[in-house]
């Protein structure tokens, strides 16, 4: 931020940040400032306090707003098979090459409600390739991660999901995955056994395996251009020699310095693959 | 504001958007002193078939605007489909995921609200046709921080909706037709 256009509220944002860091160790303190700002206002509106300061002193000394709080910073509305070009470029192009690996690791960084991880549970069940994968669901939201392992969508969404699946190349129907209850499809918790849910920080946090696929997809979005180099050499060290990195239709690894870690590998879609060296 | 020098543009149209943007875009010289930010809607899976169509007409540069890009003078930035476009307070850019305001992704007030506190008082805002209500809220927040409000004449619009909306939420915006608006962007300076 230049000097000088801080206003009372981007000063009271600021502080915010730091105590939220400070008092709990979920850091903010890099995301882009502008989505940071609207969603503040928003949970300052909905929540019913005075200012932002007002907020910040409650999260301070009464626990019980960090989630609250964290429901505001974190979660993001998503589509199964969201891009749905994207699932299939991974369908035709990606699995034929982890197909001639014995087991594979799956990796879905910033994995919210789940709706990609169902996604790509759905396709690699589909593809025959689900017996020999572990998928890590990772999330820095533990209400995001209980809902990513509950697997329940309103049933109002599923028809968006079910045009999605579909034109990804589907070989099955959307619907033999879930069961419709009052109003909520409940999603098969087969396509889960083989799910690690689990707190992590790409801020913060550290490799914690090797990766055949890393699925992060409108998650870099939010961050600064520093924090953004930060994940993506995060991804680069999880990831094995010619492992792939599939990112949101709008990111990009040009202004990276890991950039040159990788290369184009569906170029269209964001796949992106490791370099052997 | 009034015929006052500014850091940036920022447009938002909807339904008869590209024939009002061919009416002022192409008007404009190639070295316009800043840069304009612009919010269309569009289908969530229609790639932007508008950055194309425009550039081919206009002499400004015109492109789709990418995550965490500053801005030039000179340059005409559309918001993605399917994304929320934001600016940073050091005048970059960001793209969100955010859910749709005013069943809107890419939203115009989400655009208009992240300029107005990058910018203002040193922003013209311009609302043009549309057929919902999104753009007055950011306007409103525009002018209430002293930025310059433009709406396209309802009388004349494709639709006249939103900026009726938009005037609606800001009765001292500057109503004019297109020909005005884009005599008036050409009169702008940069601060």
């Amino acid at each position: 931020m230049s000097a000088g256009r801080e206003s009372v509220e981007d000063i009271e944002i600021q502080v915010l940040l730091e105590a939220l860091y400070q008092r709990y160790h979920y850091d903010f303190r890099n995301y882009a400032r502008a989505s940071i700002k609207r969603r503040l206002l928003q949970a300052k509106e909905q929540l019913d306090f005075a200012s932002i300061s007002a907020m910040q002193d409650s999260l301070l000394h009464d626990r019980a707003m960090l989630p609250r709080l964290l429901n505001y910073l974190t979660v993001q509305v998503s589509e199964m098979f969201r891009d749905p070009s994207y699932f299939r470029a991974l369908r035709t192009k990606v699995l034929p090459h982890l197909r001639t690996y014995p087991s594979l690791k799956v990796w879905v960084a910033g994995c919210s409600h789940g709706e990609e991880l169902y996604s790509l549970a759905i396709l690699f069940r589909e593809e025959g390739l689900d017996a020999r994968t572990v998928f890590y669901a990772t999330d820095i939201n533990p209400d995001a991660l209980n809902a990513a392992e509950a697997g329940v969508y309103s049933t109002e969404q599923i028809r968006k999901f079910t045009e999605n699946h579909q034109k990804s190349g589907a070989r099955t129907s959307l619907s033999d995955y879930y069961v419709a209850d009052y109003g909520r499809a409940i999603f098969d918790k087969s396509l889960r056994n083989r799910v690690v849910f689990s707190d992590h920080s790409l801020v913060t946090d550290a490799v914690f395996g090797e990766m055949h696929l890393i699925s992060c997809r409108n998650v870099l979005i939010y961050f600064d251009r520093p924090l953004q180099d930060r994940a993506i050499g995060l991804f680069r060290d999880s990831l094995a020699r010619k492992g792939f990195l599939g990112l949101g239709s709008k990111e990009s690894l040009r202004f990276s310095s890991h950039a040159d870690a990788f290369s184009d590998f569906a170029p269209e879609e964001k796949i992106f693959q490791r370099r052997t060296a | 504001m009034i015929g006052g020098r500014i850091r940036a543009v920022a447009i938002g149209a909807s339904a008869g958007a590209v024939e009002a943007l061919l009416q002022i875009l192409p008007s404009l010289a190639a070295d316009f002193p800043v840069p304009i930010l612009v919010v269309v809607h569009v289908p969530p899976d229609r790639s932007n078939a508008l950055v194309p169509l425009l550039q081919a007409k206009c002499q400004i540069k015109v492109k789709e605007a990418e995550d965490k890009e500053p801005t030039h003078p000179g340059v005409v930035y559309f918001a993605p489909a399917d994304y929320h476009l934001l600016v940073e307070n050091d005048g970059s850019l960001s793209l969100s995921s955010d859910e749709p305001v005013n069943y809107s992704r890419p939203s115009i007030d989400v655009l208009f609200e992240s300029a107005a506190d990058a910018f203002a008082p040193a922003l013209t805002a311009v609302v043009l046709t549309g057929a919902n209500e999104d753009g007055a809220r950011g306007l409103k927040a525009v002018m209430d921080l002293g930025g310059d409000g433009v709406v396209e004449d309802p009388a004349g619009a494709y639709a006249q909706a939103m900026p009726a909306a938009a005037l609606g939420a800001c009765p001292s915006a500057r109503s004019m037709n297109l020909d005005s608006i884009a005599h008036y962007l050409q009169s702008l300076e940069a601060a």
